[in-house]
């Protein structure tokens, strides 16, 4: 089944799962979900519905696209790459081939992409790499060298070490506690990347708190980082408005956005970091329509 | 035979009683991808206030069994930038629109429908829904749908803006004692109709942190798991209308409508539209699989016309 698309950029399917493994401790599943590969570009997301047509729980669950594949013998694909860490996320995970699942995608914004063969860093933090393998390779079609770095707190918690290598022309790895490549934090050695390579651009997916950190190493060396962001989403298709965060405009004014249609990729500069407290985002006091004393 | 699915309410027919509730469903051009919005009996936009509104912080929303609390805020663009850019837009694709306003006093709710009245596109709105539920800034925070005076005072303002043949529905919450009171108020002080129910006040704790899940910290609890106080606030309004306490106006019914079953339910209780509200999030063409599954149902029925089914249950009580 296959809900029209009314030529709108993104497709509802009732998807079949064919495939599901394990990859430390996440899981990749592959989903034939036709016409999503021919719309899907690298940064956008995939909204999956859990549960069962009558489940109790409502909210889909939104998955940064690891790759697709327009035809093979089942028709498009879809990979995603999801940690079990609830009630929703491991009903996914427990999906055996050919069980179903409804599967809205593709959304939000893409990475942009540069317009000149330029040297790229990529950065992922645990499975927020995921996106990133089928990004280098666009990029590296358009003659942009990529330079790889993957972090996580453990190496079980690394994702696509070894893609990383085919797809990137160097990679750096490091861990929390040492279990692989460096033992640190990607910040510790994104200043000698960007020394080395000059990049003008880096792109990035994770925990907030590494894409702050990348948006500063970047912006310390002269490069743009384009981030793409977590936030919990109840819909992932603009209606819901709960997945917003402060973000500055190019006319310098900060709104309240919603990270599933204006994001999940934003100019890391243009984030309000210091708005977020521990799993907590207040609302900057010069946000268009701030709550002012009194008033909400 | 195809069943009639138009409705009147105040005097607008609309061809159908499913429409999308306010807050779920953005101001259309979201949904729009999914399905025409203009098949539905009408589009029923997001709060808008006067000024522009950032909302709260987040986090927004807690998952809970059935449904979902949220702390949204009323964000929105104001009233001006919905009259300028929003309206046109739904009106451009042909939708019957049920305008939803809110404001900080009972005067900032009439100046929304000042500026909703004067602008361009207004010849596409059917309705406007008066969101009560909202917080009291001249009352320490009382929400205006808590209390008979404020509410009455709202509907009596707001009905001195709009047009004498435009329908206005009061929306109101169940979390109040007694419901019919407040409905009572709205009906006398000028409401053609009422919309019940919007969310219940709840709070989800995070127990990994051991502190509220939301930033707000409470929020409105929406979804299938509020379905039966939705029945419940709509049956007890219908049965006081029946009993002759104050004039019988038409009642718009959301709440936990997920299928077509869900809706008759609340047709039954005594509702002659419904809207879709949280079902949207797990399922963005929820509004329309509604209508294609109530259509089906109402045709199981035998009945010609959707309107013989309002209220109909309180006709088949048995009493032994």
């Amino acid at each position: 089944m296959s809900t029209a698309t009314r030529d709108s950029g993104v497709v509802q399917v009732r998807g079949e799962v064919i495939a599901i493994r394990r990859a430390g401790a996440y899981h990749h599943l592959t989903i034939v979900a036709p016409g999503v590969a021919e719309l899907a570009r690298p940064g956008q997301f995939a909204a999956l519905a859990v549960g069962g047509p009558t489940t109790g729980n409502l909210l889909r669950r939104s998955f940064s696209i690891h790759k697709v594949s327009p035809s093979g013998t089942y028709g498009g694909t879809l990979d995603l790459v999801i940690a079990a860490k609830g009630a929703g996320t491991e009903w996914l995970t427990a999906l055996r081939a050919h069980d179903t699942v409804d599967v809205v995608a593709p959304l939000g914004r893409p990475f942009p992409l540069p317009t000149e063969a330029v040297p790229t860093v990529l950065v992922g933090g645990g499975y927020g790499s995921a996106p990133l393998f089928w990004l280098a390779d666009v990029l590296r079609e358009r003659g942009c060298t990529v330079e790889m770095v993957l972090g996580a707190a453990s190496e079980d918690r690394l994702f696509g070490v070894v893609e990383a290598r085919r797809a990137a022309d160097r990679v750096t790895v490091t861990t929390d506690d040492g279990s692989a490549g460096q033992r640190g934090w990607v910040s510790d050695v994104l200043p000698e990347v960007f020394r080395r390579t000059g990049a003008p651009v880096a792109y990035a997916c994770g925990p907030m708190g590494m894409l702050q950190s990348v948006t500063r190493v970047a912006a310390e060396h002269g490069a743009v980082a384009q981030v793409a962001v977590e936030e919990s989403m109840a819909c992932g298709v603009g209606v819901c408005m709960t997945c917003v965060m402060p973000v500055r405009g190019k006319d310098g004014v900060t709104a309240m956005v919603r990270s599933c249609v204006e994001g999940p990729v934003f100019r890391g500069d243009r984030i309000r970091w210091e708005a977020f407290h521990d799993g907590v985002c207040g609302v900057p006091e010069d946000a268009v329509g701030a709550p002012k004393v009194g008033g909400h | 035979m195809a069943v009639d699915l138009s409705v009147t309410l105040s005097g607008r027919t609309l061809p159908n009683p499913v429409m999308t509730a306010s807050g779920c469903a953005a101001n259309g051009r979201e949904l729009h991808r999914f399905f025409d919005v203009s098949t539905l009996g009408a589009f029923v936009t997001k709060t808008v206030m006067m000024d522009p509104r950032s909302g709260r912080g987040t986090p927004r929303m807690a998952e809970t069994s059935s449904g979902m609390l949220n702390s949204i805020g009323l964000q929105g663009p104001g009233i001006h930038a919905f009259v300028a850019k929003d309206l046109p837009w739904l009106k451009s694709v042909g939708a019957r629109v049920l305008v939803s306003i809110a404001g900080n006093t009972a005067g900032e709710f009439a100046d929304v429908a000042k500026v909703l009245v004067d602008s361009d596109a207004f010849d596409c709105v059917v309705g406007v829904e008066v969101n009560i539920s909202c917080p009291n800034v001249a009352n320490r925070g009382l929400v205006f749908a808590c209390d008979p005076l404020a509410s009455g005072k709202v509907i009596a303002l707001v009905r001195e803006q709009l047009p004498r043949d435009v329908p206005m529905f009061a929306k109101l919450t169940p979390d109040v004692t007694d419901i019919v009171s407040i409905a009572d108020a709205a009906v006398k002080s000028g409401a053609t109709g009422l919309t019940m129910i919007n969310t219940l006040l709840g709070m989800v704790i995070d127990t990994d942190r051991l502190r509220p899940q939301l930033g707000g910290i409470t929020g409105g609890l929406s979804g299938p798991s509020i379905r039966p106080v939705a029945v419940r606030a709509l049956w007890q309004v219908t049965a006081a209308m029946r009993e002759g306490r104050f004039l019988t106006v038409p009642l718009i019914g959301v709440g936990g409508v997920r299928t077509g079953r869900d809706a008759l339910e609340l047709i039954a209780a005594g509702a002659t539209a419904v809207q879709v509200g949280t079902a949207t999030f797990n399922d963005p063409t929820a509004p329309q699989r509604v209508l294609t599954e109530l259509e089906a149902l109402a045709e199981s029925h035998g009945v010609a016309r959707i309107s013989e089914l309002v209220a109909v249950a309180h006709d088949r009580m048995v009493i032994p």
